[in-house]
């Protein structure tokens, strides 16, 4: 098993914001079963902290009323959640078909260049991690990259280079 | 050759916001709605031919009529806004350029089979959609089009919006439900079908989000205005997303029954940078390709893509143009599918890695031609002997090439010299 699968323990209790606790109070009267809440729940973590950490997935276990073993095999299922911290600036790079056709391992190998990580890794410093990942949806607008949620389609090597320099 | 029924509000400036949608007509078929029977909901939707625009093309009014009758269990309706099969990038304008009309829809569709609480399933990665429909559903809660009371009528419906997160085998109906359960999206044993145990083991009707925002059109115009565009077996319009090798890669609505090479040149500008066509995947990548001479007589509907053993599927085209290597393209293909399988199928789990390392052998120059046959071979073998279609959704389209750029693949062959060939076959 590799570390992207291993829950870390920060050693710290969790528990939801106040925003998040009322988004999750008003989910669990939408659904008629408590388990359908697990998704929903390890979303919200993800965006409270950015990564789900072992006490934050047994707190939402407890929550939900179910094993926390639903959750981890949840986290390890669906590709989105990060089992560790990311870089301040999360990229990814929609390596399916269209972007593929429309150049985008030049996009790869100019954010490689330029920030000097490779897909999997994240910086030195912190700024930067980097996902190749599986279609994005925007094959009319190819080559993709999503940078904390956000799209940009149509994408160079020129306009990375600004959007780069945007980030914090 | 546009005709914008479901694009019809895509280029007003706010359209996703209740008053601009409102001021150009939306929930105003609501008055229409509940002056009708259920009944007669469905047998309009029936009549207007609408067919799921999620791949497999199913008629909608059918798939609404397999649901048993006082069950006394809920019924439920999820919306499929999975939208993850590469080339396939249309519902996500309706999410975001007019997401009323899809809530429209949605209150058409549980009115008709008698539920009152729908999920929307929205593949996590789209983010900034999602923002976009929350944004609606809750101005429309707030406006009384949602909740206990829809439009002051004794007919409740709530709307909830569940997230994916990056697994493209949710978009499978039944893992899709795994899903909203809380679970793995695994797909389940079919039958028992979702119309008869579905979501929490109740009566569940699954459909795209294009064929649940075709609903406003079709009760406010009739059904006969619907199958007014389209073919009579292909009825009504399609939003086709045309990428890959074209002067204009883009989101196009036009009725079923165009041919293909024509939508292709006058729509997207044709190949891009006066080169040759090569090849086109005509309906999202788990679509078997066409050739260029393949494609003169193709038209865009259900009939005639079959009748060309391939598919329609979601209406995705992609543009090959002369330069595209195809080898490379199909360890593309098949890395995609292999990663994306749950894991619950031997033949899948296991066969598209072996199929991914073969090509990924072929590329390194270091195959044989016993590697070409075997890979051909293994898209026999996998082929419906699983649980889902997620490996057909590979081995289908593979084979395609396989089949007709042979030659591509043997020319990665060292030893694949015309004697060696002719020996081998």
């Amino acid at each position: 098993m590799s570390n992207r699968s291993q829950l870390i323990s920060t050693g710290k209790p969790f528990q939801f914001d106040r925003e998040r606790d009322a988004e999750f109070e008003r989910l669990s009267t939408r659904y008629p079963t408590r388990e359908s809440l697990i998704l929903p729940a390890l979303w919200l973590i993800q965006e409270q902290e950015g990564w789900i950490c072992q006490e934050a997935l047994a707190y939402a276990a407890d929550r939900i009323g179910t094993f926390a073993s639903k959750l981890y095999e949840a986290v390890t299922f669906y590709t989105m959640f990060h089992l560790h911290p990311m870089g301040r600036n999360h990229i990814c790079v929609c390596r399916t078909l269209s972007c593929w056709l429309l150049g985008k391992q030049e996009i790869v190998d100019f954010l490689k260049n330029e920030i000097g990580i490779t897909p999997g890794q994240i910086s030195e410093d912190g700024r930067f991690s980097l996902e190749e990942v599986e279609c994005l949806g925007h094959c009319g607008t190819a080559p993709v990259v999503q940078v904390n949620g956000e799209f940009h389609e149509n994408m160079d090597a020129g306009k990375l280079k600004e959007l780069l320099a945007t980030l914090p | 050759m546009e005709v914008k029924i479901l694009s019809a509000k895509f280029h007003i400036d706010n359209a996703n916001t209740l008053a601009v949608a409102i001021s150009h007509g939306a929930y105003s078929t609501l008055d229409k709605l509940f002056a009708m029977q259920p009944a007669e909901v469905i047998e309009e939707v029936k009549k207007s031919g609408l067919r799921g625009r999620g791949g497999a093309g199913f008629p909608a009014g059918m798939k609404w009529g397999f649901l048993p009758k006082n069950t006394g269990k809920p019924v439920y309706l999820a919306v499929n806004s999975d939208e993850s099969e590469p080339a396939t990038f249309k519902d996500r304008y309706i999410l975001v350029k007019d997401p009323h009309m899809l809530i429209e829809g949605i209150i058409i569709c549980s009115y008709a089979i008698d539920c009152h609480d729908a999920y929307i399933y929205i593949r996590g990665e789209y983010t900034t959609q999602v923002k976009i429909l929350q944004a609606a559903i809750d101005e429309a809660y707030a406006a009384g089009y949602l909740g206990a009371s829809i439009a002051g009528r004794d007919f409740k419906l709530d709307v909830t919006i569940h997230r994916g997160a990056g697994a493209y085998i949710c978009g499978e109906e039944t893992a899709l439900l795994e899903s909203i359960e809380g679970q793995k999206g695994q797909p389940r044993s079919k039958p028992p079908f979702p119309a008869v145990a579905g979501l929490y083991g109740c009566p569940t009707i699954i459909n795209n989000v294009q064929t649940i925002a075709s609903l406003p059109f079709i009760i406010t115009n009739g059904a006969d205005a619907y199958k007014a565009h389209g073919t009579e077996k292909s009825p009504g319009t399609h939003l086709f997303g045309i990428s890959g090798h074209v002067e204009k890669p883009g989101m196009y609505e036009l009725p079923l029954g165009l041919p293909i090479l024509e939508v292709i040149d006058k729509m997207a500008g044709g190949v891009w940078k006066g080169r040759k066509l090569k090849g086109i995947i005509p309906g999202g990548s788990s679509t078997p390709v066409l050739l260029p001479e393949e494609a003169k007589d193709v038209t865009l509907d259900y009939e005639s893509m079959a009748a060309h053993k391939t598919m329609f599927g979601s209406g995705g085209i992609v543009v090959l143009d002369e330069t595209v290597d195809i080898v490379q393209l199909v360890e593309n293909l098949i890395s995609f599918y292999h990663h994306e399988s749950c894991g619950q199928c031997t033949p899948c789990r296991e066969g598209l890695g072996w199929m991914l390392k073969i090509v990924q052998k072929i590329l390194r120059g270091e195959g044989v031609i016993e590697d070409v046959l075997l890979l051909r071979e293994l898209c026999d073998n996998i082929e419906m002997k699983t649980v889902c279609v997620l490996s057909a959704a590979c081995t289908m389209p593979v084979r395609s090439y396989l089949d007709k750029f042979r030659q591509e693949f043997l020319a990665y062959v060292p030893t694949a010299s015309p004697a060696a060939q002719e020996k081998q076959e």
